[in-house]
């Protein structure tokens, strides 16, 4: 806790200071809100704001979870057939290079403005990180450790079962941590397409009134939101890969 | 007439090619229950003469007998161990030595049983239930030690065993090694470029030249058992090690 003492006293500063300024300033509230008044209109429009959270965290944990399913599937795939692999993975880099939220109007045009358009576009979104690092994690098993199985005889499905699956886990949840946050981030985003309920509406509905205290109190939601996201995947991954954790500490 | 027992491990003119020769017409012979320790430059092939063993790579040249017989499939008919103790860290010590037993195709539950009676006879009983990340250098090895003979207690392969670990750590290993060679009557080959290891622990020891390698010498070491650290310091020790270095 100790070390993070600095950290939080420089936010609680920033804080400080800006309420300090837009008191100070008489700053107008549509353009600037203080961190008193914003935290008034969260207080105010709470059962609203949890109205919209509900579809958006809904959205997210759906569209994670297919990216998982389809990180795995692929990665594996790619583990398994040297030539799927020599295919897929320049699709793989490019289509990083391509920014999802483009495809968003087009897959409304195909699938309207209920939930299937938004879980492609968040799946699209988080199932590159996974999908790598999972992959990165299969190929970076130890030459050694693979001499070792085969002098024992072990078969691939064997050496895949005992050994690359296990020793790809740290790296499966690195990437998992990244989609995490992308995953909200992608719900809100793909909610401005259209939708009538989620957080991305009520931010925009918000914006247009000039409710500028309530804008930033759902900003603060949806940071909040993709922070507790991270660490829900890091306290599983602690539950899941204990001794991951015990050689990082042994390393200090 | 009395029959000739097959030897343990019997390497016939082996030679062996990649981009250039590596390992040329070696042959030797290890007999039951005898350590045999290969020793050369670094370099010189000992590793890749153990894959061959081993069955990880393929000869070009030279036929493998085990006790007698020519095996041409050999993974699996020795317990192989590394320079590095290859523990798999997502497994706490106990299920890395079943790890052994579960490979050869023994069952879960059996696999355990055998398992702590191994690592209670050899005195790691007590980190069963540690990750191996937790275990300093020389009690990492110990314990692959145990996975490597809970896999084959029959030949055991170890390359370069104690290369990674200090002075004190190594001798210390040395006489754990001899323990369990002598409670459960293994045949032992390693290699190593340590003269006074080889020596310390070997009934013969081979050595080979440069690469590509060759048998220059087989030495036959007369020191009795069981032996002592303090026996590194005798006349006839000193001399097989004059010995071996004249040949290196």
């Amino acid at each position: 806790m100790k070390k993070y003492f600095l950290s939080f006293l420089t936010a609680v500063i920033s804080l400080f200071v800006w309420q300090i300024t837009v008191m100070g300033f008489n700053i107008e509230a549509w353009i600037l809100p203080s961190p008193s008044r914003i935290f008034v209109a969260f207080w105010q429009s709470r059962a609203l704001i949890f109205y919209h959270l509900i579809p958006t965290l809904i959205e997210a944990v759906i569209g994670l979870t297919g990216a998982v399913f389809i990180s795995i599937f692929i990665a594996i795939f790619m583990e398994r057939y040297y030539a799927f692999q020599k295919i897929i993975y320049p699709f793989l880099i490019i289509s990083q290079t391509i920014p999802f939220i483009i495809l968003a109007p087009l897959l409304t045009l195909w699938f309207g403005f209920g939930l299937p358009p938004k879980i492609i576009i968040i799946s699209l979104v988080c199932f590159f990180p996974i999908t790598i690092n999972l992959f990165d994690g299969f190929q970076g098993v130890d030459s050694s450790i693979l001499r070792l199985l085969t002098s024992m005889g072990a078969s691939q499905k064997q050496i895949f079962k005992l050994v690359k699956l296990p020793a790809s886990l740290p790296s499966f949840f690195s990437g998992l941590r990244i989609a995490s946050a992308y995953s909200i981030l992608g719900a809100v985003v793909s909610e401005w397409m259209g939708a009538d309920r989620g957080l991305g509406i009520l931010l925009i509905r918000s914006t247009k009134s000039y409710l500028t205290d309530r804008v930033f109190a759902v900003i603060g939601i949806i940071t909040l939101l993709s922070i507790f996201a991270v660490l829900l995947v890091e306290i599983i991954a602690r539950i899941l890969i204990p001794w991951h954790y015990y050689k990082l500490k042994i390393r200090k | 007439m009395t029959m000739k027992k097959a030897q343990k491990l019997e390497i016939k003119d082996l030679s062996v090619t990649f981009e250039s020769e590596i390992i040329k017409n070696i042959s030797l012979k290890v007999e039951d229950r005898e350590i045999i320790s290969i020793i050369g430059p670094s370099g010189c092939g000992k590793s890749t003469l153990f894959n061959v063993v081993s069955g990880i790579i393929k000869q070009n040249k030279g036929l493998i007998k085990i006790n007698g017989l020519e095996e041409k499939k050999r993974q699996g008919k020795f317990g192989y161990m590394f320079q590095e103790p290859l523990l798999f860290p997502w497994l706490k010590v106990l299920e890395n030595v079943m790890l052994g037993f579960e490979i050869k195709g023994i069952e879960k539950k059996q696999a355990k049983i055998e398992a702590v009676y191994l690592l209670k006879k050899f005195d790691l009983f007590e980190y069963a239930n540690l990750y191996p990340n937790s275990l300093s250098g020389g009690m990492k090895q110990k314990a692959a030690l145990l996975r490597t003979i809970a896999f084959n207690s029959d030949i055991l392969l170890l390359d370069e065993p104690f290369g990674l670990l200090d002075a004190i750590t190594r001798s210390n290993l040395h006489l754990y090694l001899l323990d369990i060679w002598k409670k459960l009557g293994l045949t032992i080959i390693f290699t190593t470029h340590d003269i006074r290891e080889a020596i310390f622990l070997s009934d013969r020891v081979y050595v080979l030249s440069k690469k590509p390698a060759t048998v220059i010498d087989c030495i036959k070491i007369n020191l009795s058992r069981p032996r002592k650290i303090s026996d590194q310091t005798s006349k006839k020790f000193v001399e097989l090690e004059k010995k071996i270095i004249s040949l290196l």
